[in-house]
């Protein structure tokens, strides 16, 4: 006799708060606090950030109602967006996005040839925003704001990624000048704080270039970036380029293909794949460190956000400045993070700890 | 036996000591022609090469220092101050971002939702959010502390947008036996408690372990009583626009620490979550089928195999704080970076020399933990399941 | 061979939307060796995971010498105290010794001085045959070994019933043996044992009742004499000339 096959109980709330809220009596009062707290908190944030809060203004002294005085971002939101690039060529800033957007499509595309649109796509963004003798020259010190995050992180990330996969093969490479050369950049690099390497653009660069040559402040600042991360770049291939059983470069040699091949054939396409959480990692580092430019007088959001908050009209809403900067910076990351987690289900390797802090 | 076709020898060989030597040379190349440029740039701007400049008083003052220091001091000094400075909050951010993490990475796997959720919310802000800004919006909320009129006072202490007034030490002569006494005291009651914790161990009778507390106080309040109680604390009083006694540790070092904390605790709750993943799940079965509670569990079996796992990423952890660290100049914290790389930097225009020292000091920092880290898994390869 | 020890009634568990057991009813006396057999899938690891509280099932009932698994706490951990359990792949704590691993429990849960937990420990690991191997690490021990070290580790806490979980099925054939032999000198001393294995010769010469599962539900139990020569549902025979 064959027992009935069912659907399984549905669980009840009550059941499930028993096993994850009240297991037991410590369980029980952590969790009571903890709702208070959390309800305390939630309400404090809302009431703060959304039902008391001004949108508009132009002075701190519009914002009377004691909330959050998002005015600060919303009178400048130009500057916010795109620094300070002409009025009349914002829509260039826009078309470079576009070509950015398409710079970043071979990871959804992810067709073999899909990936020379990205270095594509940056140089068609540099040239509409620098004006590339069709458009009026647009200097690199007017461009800021959000825009600038996303062009230096995006045209970092893709010039940082095949430098980085070359500095991993090298690293385990078999002659020793290569390899030598490759840990040494690698360590050196990742052995220093990125502001120290930027100082070092702003003020040593210039010391290495001949007279006539000058290279533009965001140039070096870029260069830097994306040497600095090569360097991470280059662990993150490096984890998967060991993950690869040496069984797989016996089976090619034995098939006669010669090293490079088996490389470029065999070995990098799975490796980068089990690579690409760490690899998003370091995209997602990438980003953030964008913003410590600023630092070097770059104006990215954060240095356009001081600028405004070192104008008497907005003294005192820090808060609400640093706080707005924060919001972008999350959604961007968090988002790339979940992306990351969502390939992880997909069968890439588990999300490594993230080796860049 | 002739050399087969998969080992190339001959031709081959010349070919990559060929390929090295181009390489080399091209490397070598261009470092010299940057070396030129620098040099021929430097004279036309009358800049000074050299390391002669760290005998030369630098001339400014330093505020936030553990050893002595004033502007007559050298530019080596000031070098030496900033490296301490340095390591005090890297120090204290390791200790901090310790704790928080340790904390955080266990509620991520605990059985209560609320708590889980809550050390999720906490890791995903920490990790998603630039560091310069944390630092930045720490620093704004200790200035937007009352000023010391209304100061937030918490027992031992005050808040105010001035920064922290804690109690300082004052010693006298004979302060220093006394501490000697109470530290002899903590011993003598460290080893009484091993003692009876032995003793219960082994015949299952015996006074409690926590008798070895009573010997401490005894002890310390003997050695107090001594030497006449010479230690007293200066404790900080508001009086007038500011306060009395105790010392005040400036806002710039308190965001650094908090932010720097809080943002790499993030990064070792998933170190330590990722520990305690990696223990196979067979093991809490077992465990738990031999009646150890969750507690037990945890402590002897889960935790000790989890550790070996996580030392490695730890200590790079310790390491990204260390460099980030740096970020000190943007509140004007006197680390090494700022002090060095900043105003020594900007006085005697030897950006070359100072940011070189400054990257090797990093250099160092970075290569110790690396060894650490060899030592360490060489170390614990011990007990590992072969598979 | 008297009273009852286990008593599983209506037992239902779903894995998700996977009804894996579906109204189990079993009931063992003390002092009786039970032989579960069946395709991989049938559930029989989840019940026995399920009777040593391993598992939570949703619907159902289980007693172990009285206590009910779903009463209160402190009922429940009385019940789950009363059985040991052995793993397919041993889970043997690897940062402790193997004597270290049979003193674990005995001293955090029981409370045993530390020289009488070794003592006892040590009289465990000569049953077992492993007593010169005591103060070494599992990673040092071949499988078989570290089976027994883990058989010894479950006895310390001195159950009413032991519970195997496959027990042999992880190691290399030559070591099968030296665990099977262990295990019937448990099952001539005396022990309530509950055994999830393939064996068959072990079943045929230990066993006091064959249980047959297939998809959840007990096909069949029968003594094994009975069970071996003359099964009577068809799927029963359809498994048996399978393995046999």
């Amino acid at each position: 006799m064959t027992a009935a096959v069912r659907k399984p109980p549905r669980r009840s709330f009550a059941d499930w708060a028993r096993a994850n809220l009240f297991a037991t009596r410590g369980d029980t009062v952590v969790s009571l606090v903890l709702l208070a707290l959390i309800a305390w908190g939630v309400w404090a944030a809302l009431d703060w950030a959304v039902l008391k809060a001004t949108w508009t203004g132009e002075g701190r002294e519009a914002c009377a109602a004691g909330g959050a005085c998002w005015a600060v971002v919303t009178a400048r939101w130009r500057q916010v967006v795109a620094g300070f690039y002409p009025e009349g060529h914002l829509w260039r800033v826009a078309l470079a996005m576009a070509f950015l957007a398409v710079a970043v499509s071979p990871v959804v595309i992810r067709k073999g040839w899909s990936f020379a649109l990205a270095p594509l796509g940056v140089v068609a963004a540099w040239a509409v925003l620098g004006g590339a003798n069709l458009l009026p020259r647009v200097p690199t010190e007017y461009w800021g704001g959000v825009f600038l995050n996303v062009l230096i992180g995006i045209t970092g990330s893709v010039f940082a990624l095949p430098l980085g996969i070359a500095l991993a093969l090298g690293r385990r490479s078999n002659l020793p000048v290569v390899k030598w050369l490759s840990v040494g950049f690698i360590e050196l690099v990742r052995g220093v704080p990125l502001i120290t390497l930027l100082f070092m653009a702003s003020v040593v660069l210039p010391l290495f270039t001949p007279a006539g040559l000058s290279f533009d402040k965001l140039v070096r600042a870029l260069i830097v970036i994306t040497l600095f991360e090569a360097a991470y770049m280059a662990e993150a291939v490096r984890g998967g380029l060991q993950a690869i059983p040496p069984g797989q470069r016996e089976a090619a040699r034995a098939l006669g293909l010669n090293p490079w091949m088996t490389t470029r054939l065999i070995v990098l396409p799975q490796a980068l794949r089990i690579s690409i959480p760490a690899i998003v990692n370091t995209f997602i580092g990438l980003f953030k460190d964008t913003t410590l430019v600023y630092v070097i007088a770059l104006l990215d959001v954060t240095g356009v956000m001081r600028q405004a908050l070192a104008d008497f009209a907005w003294q005192g809403s820090e808060a609400e400045a640093y706080v707005f900067v924060a919001l972008v910076f999350w959604i961007a990351c968090f988002a790339m993070s979940r992306w990351a987690a969502a390939l992880e289900k997909r069968g890439a390797a588990p999300r490594p700890v993230q080796e860049h802090a | 036996m002739k050399r087969t076709l998969s080992t190339p020898a001959g031709a081959g060989a010349w070919r990559r000591v060929a390929l090295q030597a181009a390489l080399l040379g091209a490397v070598v190349l261009f470092v010299a022609v940057l070396a030129r440029t620098a040099a021929h740039n430097m004279e036309v701007r009358g800049l000074v090469s050299g390391f002669e400049f760290l005998d030369r008083p630098a001339g400014f003052d330093i505020t936030q220092r553990l050893v002595s220091y004033d502007p007559s001091d050298t530019h080596a000094r000031v070098f030496l101050v900033g490296a301490l400075n340095t390591l005090l909050v890297a120090g204290l951010g390791i200790a901090a971002a310790t704790g928080l993490g340790l904390l955080a990475g266990t509620l991520r796997v605990s059985r209560n939702f609320l708590a889980r959720s809550l050390a999720s919310a906490y890791v995903e802000v920490a990790r998603n959010t630039p560091l310069p800004i944390q630092i930045l919006v720490w620093y704004a909320l200790l200035l937007a502390a009352p000023p010391p009129r209304d100061a937030i006072g918490f027992g031992i202490g005050y808040l105010t947008n001035r920064g922290l007034n804690l109690p300082a030490p004052l010693w006298d002569a004979e302060g220093d036996t006394a501490l000697l006494g109470v530290v002899a005291a903590a011993l003598a009651g460290f080893v009484v408690a091993r003692l009876l914790k032995a003793v219960r161990a082994n015949t299952g009778r015996g006074p409690a372990p926590a008798w070895g507390w009573a010997v401490f106080a005894a002890g310390a309040a003997a050695a107090l009583l001594v030497t006449g109680n010479p230690t007293s604390f200066s404790v900080p009083r508001p009086e007038g626009f500011g306060f009395q006694g105790g010392f005040t540790v400036g806002p710039p070092l308190v965001a650094l620490w908090a932010a720097l904390s809080f943002y790499t605790g993030g990064f070792i709750a998933e170190v330590v979550r990722g520990g305690l993943n990696a223990v196979q799940a067979g093991q809490g079965e077992a465990a738990r089928s031999l009646g150890l509670n969750d507690g037990q569990t945890m402590r002897l079996v889960v935790l000790p195999q989890a550790m070996r796992v996580i030392v490695p990423p730890l200590a790079s952890q310790y390491l990204n704080l260390t460099k980030n660290s740096s970020l000190a100049v943007i509140v004007g914290y006197p680390d090494l970076v700022a002090t060095f790389a900043g105003t020594s930097l900007n006085q005697t225009g030897q950006a070359i020399e100072t940011l070189g020292l400054v990257m090797l000091f990093y250099l160092t920092v970075s290569l110790s933990i690396s060894l650490f880290m060899n030592w360490w898994n060489s170390r614990s390869a011990a007990w590992a399941t072969p598979r | 061979m008297s009273a009852p020890i286990v008593e599983v009634s209506g037992l239902n568990k779903w894995f998700g939307d996977a009804h894996v057991l579906r109204g189990l009813d079993l009931t063992i006396k003390e002092g009786e060796r039970v032989v579960v057999l069946g395709p991989s899938g049938s559930g029989k690891s989840t019940l026995i995971r399920c009777v040593n509280g391993l598992e939570p099932f949703q619907e159902g009932a289980i007693r172990v010498a009285g206590a009910d698994l779903k009463g209160p706490r402190a009922e429940a951990e009385t019940a789950k105290r009363k059985t040991g359990m052995v793993f397919q792949s041993f889970n043997l704590f690897p940062h402790l010794s193997v004597l270290d691993n049979c003193t674990l429990a005995p001293i955090q849960v029981r409370k045993v001085p530390r020289r009488q937990a070794e003592a006892e420990a040590m009289t465990l690991l000569e049953r077992v045959r492993i007593a010169e191997h005591a103060r070494k690490y599992p990673a040092q021990l071949s499988g078989g070994q570290q089976q027994r070290a883990a058989i010894a580790r479950a006895l310390a806490m001195q159950p009413q019933i032991m519970l195997f979980d496959e027990p042999t099925s992880a190691l290399d054939p030559e070591m099968v043996g030296e665990v099977l032999e262990v295990m019937v000198e448990l099952a001539k001393a005396g022990m309530t044992m509950v055994v999830v294995t393939h064996e068959m010769g072990f079943a045929r010469q230990v066993a006091d009742r064959v249980v047959f599962m297939d998809e959840g539900e007990i096909v069949e139990a029968a003594a094994p004499e009975e069970f071996f020569t003359n099964p009577r549902e068809a799927r029963t025979r359809e498994f048996l000339s399978k393995i046999l």
